[in-house]
């Protein structure tokens, strides 16, 4: 069973802007699958169809063969491009949100990484810097044992310290045996290193879907060079 | 701190280089016990799928064995790792060789200027 199924997938958004180009593409389960591609090239709406946030104008994505509700979002860990939460609660109130809504929520787990970040959990969001706000949107998301992590820019605007913390905590936490991570961004050479397969996202369509060493096997170099060789754009 | 990796170069290669070369230079010694794919795909900050083709790779070489519930373990047959630790210095030399033959120097010339320069040091 593929962990992602996209048939002829497309999202037109009102005003015709075509974000979402009938996709077709399935994901094999216990990857780590990066969803690459510029601004603008249908990154987010498509992690948003998988969150089931957004409908399909036509076709269909499937997760474990279900359509998104109640049931996927049970085992999808979604974490978003902006700040979601009630930035007047603290750290812990948090992980009590946590623990009530997702059954698969470990909340030690997330306290030890707290913990090893040196954070108070009784700080409030507001409090935080913009690099702790992200790390802490991160640890619930990772502590959660999800079968598909949907993690959406998750290292876009920090710094390299942070940068090396986020990816040391989305590999420590990650099951290869018991779980998928699709990580979308456009910060290719930061993420390459971790990665299974590589989808390339541009203008709605999928230009490329391929395992990361074939890549660098076949072209003679990395996946970014070979992003900013195809779809140069001068 | 995660390894130096060329972007460049499938990365199950050169973990596979790595970890020849750890096991040549005794950092695993024959018979040692290796850290397991998930301990050293984070030392390395790569994808655990791709550490676990480059131990696939290194026990199909013989060179590490897989104890089914132990983990893995370096080869005991020294000669396997002699082997290896000559076939890895012939590479090395014979990418120096490339590198240093627009000098155009003769084989005696060349011991020459080793010579020299391990007597300098």
């Amino acid at each position: 069973m593929n962990i992602l199924d996209c048939h002829d997938l497309t999202k037109i958004y009102p005003g015709q802007t075509t974000a979402l180009d009938h996709i077709n593409l399935s994901c094999a389960d216990g990857k780590i699958i990066g969803l690459l591609g510029p601004n603008g090239s249908g990154k987010t709406t498509l992690v948003k169809l998988i969150q089931g946030l957004l409908t399909p104008t036509e076709g269909e994505v499937l997760i474990d063969g279900k359509k998104p509700g109640p049931e996927t979002k049970a085992m999808v860990s979604y974490l978003p491009d902006l700040m979601s939460f009630d930035e007047s609660m603290k750290i812990r109130d948090l992980f009590w949100l946590y623990q009530d809504f997702y059954a698969d929520f470990d909340k030690s787990r997330a306290e030890d990484m707290i913990q090893k970040l040196q954070l108070d959990p009784s700080e409030k969001i507001k409090l935080l810097s913009k690099g702790n706000k992200e790390k802490v949107q991160l640890i619930l998301c990772m502590a959660r044992n999800a079968r598909l992590y949907l993690l959406d820019e998750p290292i876009g605007g920090v710094d390299p310290a942070t940068r090396d913390f986020i990816l040391h905590t989305i590999l420590s936490n990650y099951q290869r045996d018991k779980a998928s991570i699709l990580i979308s961004t456009h910060l290719i050479a930061d993420v390459e290193n971790i990665l299974d397969e590589a989808i390339i996202i541009q203008k709605g369509h999928i230009q490329l879907h391929e395992s990361v060493e074939t890549i660098r096997e076949q072209y003679g170099c990395s996946v970014n060079e070979y992003f900013k060789e195809a779809f140069k754009c001068y | 701190m995660t390894w130096k990796l060329d972007p460049d170069r499938p990365i199950y290669l050169q973990i596979i280089d790595r970890i020849q070369t750890d096991i040549v230079t005794g950092v695993y010694p024959p018979g040692g016990q290796l850290p397991s794919v998930r301990a050293l795909a984070l030392e390395a900050g790569v994808n655990p799928n791709t550490l676990q083709k480059a131990m696939s790779e290194l026990e199909r070489s013989g060179l590490v064995e897989s104890h089914r519930t132990s983990g893995r373990f370096v080869t005991t047959d020294e000669e396997k790792i002699r082997r290896l630790k000559e076939s890895l210095v012939k590479q090395e030399i014979q990418t120096l060789l490339k590198k240093l033959k627009i000098y155009g120097l003769t084989k005696a010339e060349l011991i020459e200027y080793i010579e020299r320069n391990e007597e300098e040091q």
